[in-house]
């Protein structure tokens, strides 16, 4: 009977020792984001080096899952910060009533076409993420192929069943390129275009980075994506030609929001402080080519340091006004080729 | 999903003229005994169930709609078709998978061809990985830069063949498995009077193999079914534009927020499920060609061809098996396949990766240790009481019930089931959502069944004068339970807890809803990593929860190898 006994006093103290959760010390922040996974790491170390009182716990998904997460959670929200997701998607949670303003300390030094025009901004930018296509040298010259130079040139049947493009109800780097492309061509070209296109499509992606990973391994010669991850693939050493067409790239921003009715207001309101801050933007800026702060100034290898005139002009508001339509529209016409989720 | 015992065949019906009668008035102490796993059986699985049905009828603002939901479902021909792919290429798999199984297991036992134990070993491989693994290792094989790509004649590996071939790997232990000890009862008086009227060989394997086997090619056939209607791994990483129900119900929910038709789907899930298991019920029950005690064992006789016949056979269809974890092993450590091919171990560098990396893996050994302990320890007595306890038999009955339960819910169901019954506001349990005791509960209610069948038949074996005597020494049963019953079925207990951490450990489809970013899982983390198209790290995750779970076994056998020896030296009264 001891020795039974001794056994579950032993079960137990595992037990205990396997579920025990470590003590906190700092407020911990919910902050949903749709950052990529090898940015978060840096981002939150560098934000509770600064602020130790609290600590970031991310809840990562692509831009389309977080979106439809925030509003399927209106009622009782579960984050406290929402941080590097697409401005207009933050737009239309906006438009539901579900962000606070804030004006963080610094507001007037962020460029103002990066941010919300209100006294009280309801989401602050952080930086440009513009489109661009990742193709694979090596698979394209053994196809004897030129490097695509225009979004039309991708739709010469040589490339049937070599590209993919992420699914924009899911990826915030989808919408803005469908998004651009519709304000670029007119509604009716653009869905043409869009037709075209599809029928070179090997698959829509439920991630924004995937093509690109997939044209570095050749598994498709071209990917739909955007420059930062084409960037890093090529200091990786995957043999890829970034691309940026020249009709002009879709565009646009990570930003940062405080979810309305957060317990934890002060934290929130440290993390968007620290979010406006140079340092904060000379993170951003080791991703991206254009930041929210002008006298930070990116320097990148594979980005040319003319991106910002490449951008086509986007008029964010219709974006997302239009987006539940765009969406919809796009999935009654090629949800078939999606990849599940 | 995994099962990787052969079920025990039991109908509820025929407990009744199994258990004891209960001839002693039922003691408060043995009420409360069973009254512990019922509550339990009933808050993790019958609770959240139900919380599933009552939101397929129901609209978003919860308001009662009767069967709308599930007619608007299958009025859109790009969802319904969904149902349909389901269902052709569940019965393809579980046809090819069935007939492939069936010479592997003839090889194992009916001949006497080299290497048996061998490739025994081998079909059981597949049950150490997540259902991800095969679809991983066939993009690397067939993808458009696969070694094999040739081999598919200009067909896409995205879509049925990847999923059909995925499937085959994945759910071949199962096949075999079943189609082992189905083939391994054979009397050898049957084939001994075939041959004395004359019968060839060929009529002999009609007449008497086929009917002896029929039971446990059903068995096998609605088991692998069952396994990939519900699978969504597979379909997940290598299923291309072919939309399936279990991979529709992952975008509604997950993608789309769409909890609603989640659960129309659901319960569209639960039904293939529930057929196949009133299907293999319905089988059990019928009189199986079972062994008298005149039986004679059949020993296969020497046969040059044949022989040769099912080494080739064999040999060829374990060198694919092993094709697939290899293949990903290989993938794992390449540089940037396939264009360099260096070795490196930078994919085994997850911090920098979706998926949460090393702590993932951290919580899914967490998880399976959990698992396979609270579970052992919660379902061996549950099945003492129902074969040998003294509480009322209804309640010893419902218990077993609910207990075989978890056999017909697929585990997308199980995981939306909780997530619905944690949503309620007014749900005390609440506050575990997203804990990791959460999905602990839910892998132990996911996989009761093949555990509480297999502690069921080891009870059955002991004889029954062992309680009888603890009872006439005035010992508490519990004593009785601890002190004799339990040492003499250790290994059965311990097959219990081997099979419950591999579980736990290559889960998917229940914890894929209910997890947070505190309790990220490893096989969770192959899945975000495949989504993100770092296709490398997710092979090295999954091979590492392959390595994993092939050392858990190791240590099982060797452990119940020395178990059985002192067991034996002790039953010699040495």
């Amino acid at each position: 009977m001891r020795r039974s006994l001794s056994l579950l006093s032993f079960a137990l103290a595992l037990a205990l020792g396997l579920t025990a959760p470590a003590a906190w010390a700092a407020t911990s922040l919910t902050v949903y984001t749709s950052l990529e996974a090898d940015q978060l790491k840096a981002y939150k170390e560098a934000f509770e080096a600064a602020h130790p009182e609290v600590e970031i716990r991310w809840v990562r998904d692509s831009t389309g899952v977080i979106t439809a997460r925030l509003l399927a959670e209106k009622a009782a929200p579960n984050a406290d910060v929402v941080m590097g997701v697409a401005a207009t998607s933050l737009m239309l949670l906006d438009q539901e009533g579900l962000l606070d303003g804030y004006a963080p300390a610094g507001l007037d030094k962020v460029k103002p076409a990066l941010r919300d025009g209100r006294p009280q901004p309801h989401w602050i930018g952080m930086d440009v993420l513009s489109s661009a296509l990742c193709v694979n040298r090596t698979e394209r010259e053994k196809r004897g192929l030129a490097v695509p130079a225009r979004w039309s040139d991708l739709t010469d049947p040589a490339w049937k069943g070599q590209i993919t493009m992420p699914n924009p109800a899911s990826s915030g780097t989808g919408f803005l390129m469908v998004s651009a492309w519709l304000q670029m061509m007119g509604e009716e070209k653009g869905w043409a275009f869009m037709d075209a296109l599809d029928r070179n499509i090997a698959s829509y992606t439920h991630s924004g980075s995937k093509p690109c990973k997939q044209a570095a391994t050749g598994e498709f010669a071209i990917g739909l994506s955007f420059e930062y991850r084409a960037a890093k693939l090529i200091d990786q050493g995957a043999p890829i030609e970034l691309v940026l067409p020249a009709e002009g790239l879709g565009w646009d921003m990570e930003a940062v929001a405080i979810v309305k009715g957060t317990a934890k207001l002060d934290a929130a309101h440290t993390l968007l402080d620290w979010a406006a801050t140079p340092e904060a933007n000379a993170l951003y800026a080791r991703s991206f080519a254009i930041v929210a702060r002008p006298e930070v100034q990116p320097q990148h290898n594979h980005i040319p340091a003319d991106l910002e005139t490449r951008l086509t002009r986007q008029d964010f508001a219709w974006a997302a006004a239009n987006r539940d339509r765009i969406l919809t529209e796009w999935s009654r016409r090629y949800d078939a080729k999606s990849e599940a989720k | 999903m995994t099962m990787p015992l052969p079920l025990p065949r039991t109908s509820p019906r025929r407990l009744g003229s199994l258990l004891p009668a209960g001839s002693v008035l039922p003691r408060p102490g043995s009420l409360l005994a069973v009254a512990a796993p019922l509550l339990f059986l009933l808050l993790a699985l019958a609770l959240p169930l139900a919380a599933v049905l009552s939101q397929a009828v129901r609209d978003r603002a919860g308001h009662f709609v009767g069967l709308d939901n599930l007619r608007d479902y299958l009025g859109n021909p790009a969802l319904s078709a969904a149902l349909g792919n389901s269902l052709a290429l569940s019965a393809l798999s579980a046809v090819l998978c069935v007939a492939l199984a069936f010479l592997y297991a003839y090889g194992l036992t009916r001949t006497r061809m080299r290497g048996r134990g061998l490739f025994a070993l081998v079909a059981q491989m597949p049950l150490l990985a997540p259902s991800l693994l095969p679809g991983i290792a066939l993009v690397y094989l067939f993808g458009n830069q696969g070694w094999l790509k040739g081999m598919l004649g200009g067909h896409s590996i995205y879509g049925p063949i990847g999923i059909v071939l995925g499937e085959l790997f994945w759910t071949f232990p199962h096949a075999v498995m079943i189609l082992t000890a189905a083939l391994s009862l054979a009397d050898a008086r049957l084939y001994e009077a075939a041959r004395a009227l004359k019968a060839g060989p060929w009529r002999r394997f009609l007449t008497v193999t086929l009917p002896s086997v029929r039971g446990g090619l059903v068995s096998a056939f609605v088991a692998v079914f069952a396994l990939v209607v519900t699978d969504f791994g597979v379909p997940k990483v290598i299923g291309g534009q072919t939309p399936l129900l279990a991979t529709d119900i992952y975008r509604q929910v997950i993608g789309q927020q769409n909890f609603q038709r989640g659960a129309v789907i659901a319960l569209l899930l639960l039904l293939p499920a529930l057929l196949a298991f009133l299907a293999d019920r319905l089988m059990a029950r019928r009189p199986a060609a079972s062994l008298g005690g005149k039986a004679v064992a059949l020993v296969p006789a020497p046969n040059r061809w044949v022989d040769g016949f099912f080494l080739l056979f064999c040999g060829a269809l374990a060198f694919c098996l092993l094709l697939i974890p290899a293949t990903a092993l290989f993938a794992s450590f390449a540089r940037l396949w396939p264009y360099d091919l260096t070795p490196v171990l930078t994919h085994y560098r997850f911090e920098l990766m979706d998926g949460g990396g090393w702590t993932a893996y951290g919580n899914s050994l967490r998880l399976a240790a959990l698992t396979a302990l609270f579970g052992t320890a919660l379902i061996f007595p549950a099945a003492w009481l129902v074969v040998k306890g003294r509480a009322p038999m209804a309640l010893r009955q419902g218990l077993h019930g609910l207990a075989l339960l978890p056999l017909a819910v697929p585990g997308l169901v199980l995981g939306l089931g909780y997530v619905f019954f944690l949503a309620d506001p007014a749900n005390p349990l609440r506050p575990l959502s997203g804990t990791l005791t959460l999905l602990v509960v839910c892998t132990i209610a996911h996989y009761y069944s093949v555990p509480h069948l297999s502690a069921m038949t080891a009870l059955r074996r002991l004889d029954p004068e062992l309680e009888e005597a603890g009872r006439a020494l005035k010992v508490p049963p519990a004593v009785t339970l601890g002190r004799v019953t339990l040492p003499l079925a250790l290994p059965v207990v311990l097959d219990m807890a081997s099979y419950l951490f591999l579980a736990a450990l290559t889960t998917v489809s229940a914890v894929v809803f209910l997890y947070d970013p505190d309790s990220m899982l490893a096989a969770l983390a192959v899945l975000a990593m495949d989504d993100a198209g770092d296709t490398a790290p997710a092979a090295a995750m999954a091979m590492l929860i392959f390595g994993t779970g092939a050392l858990v076994r190791l240590l099982w056998a060797l452990v119940t190898r020395s178990l059985l020896r002192r067991a034996g030296r002790w039953r010699d009264g040495r």
